[in-house]
């Protein structure tokens, strides 16, 4: 794929988070994406065949976005407890400055199976994103600093939290910013993982 | 009559148990139309290893079985002077198995400075340099005897063989264990579900099968012309290898669910999301025994 057609697609599907978070998934239509792009429906399907197709790239899209940010927190000569809070403080940045893009993955994603279950099986669309977290868990219980337990207890309770934080923020519900609680999520979540 | 290649095999710090597996070869008749040996602790010999020690007897290959120690008293002698004087009348040493090669189990034990002749593990030992050019190296726990043989006719033909870091015919030791292994399917769908002795699974994942990462031609070229650990159900346990042995060969190491010692030259990054796709897959033939009946 040209870099110009992949610069296209990326316009796209920044376009197309917009207006799922404003609108909603299901009312947004692929001639509202074109409209917003002044581009004619028909090229639209030159990028993107169909509205599911457009959901499966974007969550892949999501995930290797996260996986970039991640993989360079893993790659650097820190401690363990420092790339929790890292991480904890992009999820949370990202959320404050993109929030369409959590937005995705957690009310859209997460809750309309139906549209990922051919093609985004198991963890296949968002395999960027959990193969960083995976060599943050096994890299810190190399170094002794987490325990050694089931993957998935301890995937859940660190994106569970951090799923719930963003979702509470986005109901207006916090007391205090997102970015306030930074130190105390990162400093509950080492804590509740470390060896 | 033809000249036969006269060999000496010294058993130092071992178990004896790369003797036994070399009488497992199933054409020794036809071995010893080629070969003799001067001395052997076990086979009927021309010298008896007092004479081996006393005289210089000429031999083309001398054959080391065990780990080598400074202090290690063989027939009232040291068997370091025994390699000094035979590595001067022979054209080729051999190393016969992973304790001759790496210092293997008995790198464990008290004697002085434990190695192979030139391995202490992966580390390369000094001392015996200046036999390195004339050294091959059959590691294994014991060695496959088709390996052992097919590298001393290659030696008697003066084949250029090629061999790998640690002196190993590449031949037989480019491969991994992995390569052809009848459970490579379970190990592609990350199926392991095994029960020691049985047809299905791949042990990999968390019977501690070490397989995708030790080299050796066990799948390739079967034991007893018949079978081989892994395809019989029992994990590879890497015994080819410098580190042999690690502790806990019957279970994998894992750190959060991640083995910690992936397949050769694997990175972590592309085992992981490889992983993550297949894993995703739930093949029902491969869940199933092979023989339902």
């Amino acid at each position: 794929m040209t870099d110009k057609k992949q610069q296209k697609k990326e316009q796209i599907m920044l376009a197309s988070l917009g207006l799922f978070a404003s609108k909603g998934f299901y009312n947004t239509t692929i001639p509202d994406i074109a409209l917003s792009l002044k581009m004619s429906v028909g090229n639209m399907y030159n990028y993107f065949k169909s509205k599911d197709l457009l959901a499966k790239e974007i969550i892949k899209f999501v995930s290797s976005y996260f996986g970039k940010k991640i993989r360079a927190i893993n790659e650097e000569n820190i401690s363990t407890k420092e790339k929790t809070r890292k991480i904890v403080e992009i999820y949370f940045q990202t959320a404050i400055v993109k929030p369409e893009m959590l937005d995705y993955f957690l009310r859209i994603y997460l809750s309309t199976r139906e549209v990922f279950k051919d093609g985004c099986e198991g963890m296949i669309c968002v395999n960027d994103f959990v193969t960083e977290i995976m060599i943050y868990f096994e890299e810190g219980v190399k170094c002794g600093d987490l325990r050694d337990q089931d993957f998935f207890n301890a995937f859940g309770l660190f994106m569970g939290y951090l799923g719930g934080m963003v979702f509470l923020q986005g109901e207006n519900v916090l007391p205090k910013k997102l970015n306030e609680y930074v130190d105390d999520v990162s400093d509950n979540i080492y804590k509740a993982l470390s060896a | 009559m033809k000249k036969k290649v006269r060999i000496l095999w010294l058993g130092l710090i071992t178990c004896n148990g790369n003797t036994h597996s070399f009488l497992n070869y199933t054409h020794l008749e036809q071995f010893f139309n080629d070969f003799e040996f001067i001395y052997h602790p076990i086979i009927d010999s021309e010298y008896s290893l007092e004479d081996i020690i006393s005289q210089d007897v000429a031999c083309d290959i001398l054959l080391i079985e065990g780990a080598i120690a400074d202090d290690f008293i063989k027939a009232d002698v040291l068997g370091i002077d025994i390699i000094k004087k035979y590595s001067n009348i022979v054209s080729k040493i051999v190393t016969v198995g992973t304790c001759a090669t790496f210092g293997g189990i008995f790198k464990e034990s008290h004697y002085e400075n434990v190695s192979g002749l030139h391995f202490k593990e992966e580390k390369r030992t000094e001392k015996y340099n200046h036999l390195f050019e004339k050294t091959i190296s059959i590691s294994g726990c014991p060695i496959h005897p088709e390996t052992l043989v097919s590298t001393l006719y290659a030696i008697k033909k003066g084949l250029d063989l090629k061999l790998d870091s640690y002196l190993r015919p590449k031949e037989y030791f480019a491969y991994t264990v992995h390569n052809g292994c009848t459970r490579n399917e379970y190990f592609e769908y990350k199926v392991d579900h095994h029960h020691f002795g049985e047809l299905e699974g791949c042990m990999f994942y968390d019977h501690g099968c070490q397989g995708p990462l030790t080299h050796g031609s066990c799948n390739k070229i079967l034991w007893n012309e018949i079978n081989s650990k892994t395809r019989a159900g029992l994990p590879c346990m890497g015994c080819t290898e410098p580190s042999f042995p690690k502790q806990n060969l019957f279970s994998t190491k894992k750190n959060m669910g991640i083995p910690e010692f992936l397949p050769v030259g694997v990175n972590k990054r592309v085992y992981l999301t490889l992983a993550g796709i297949t894993k995703a897959f739930k093949i029902d033939r491969l869940q199933k025994k092979l023989f339902d009946d």
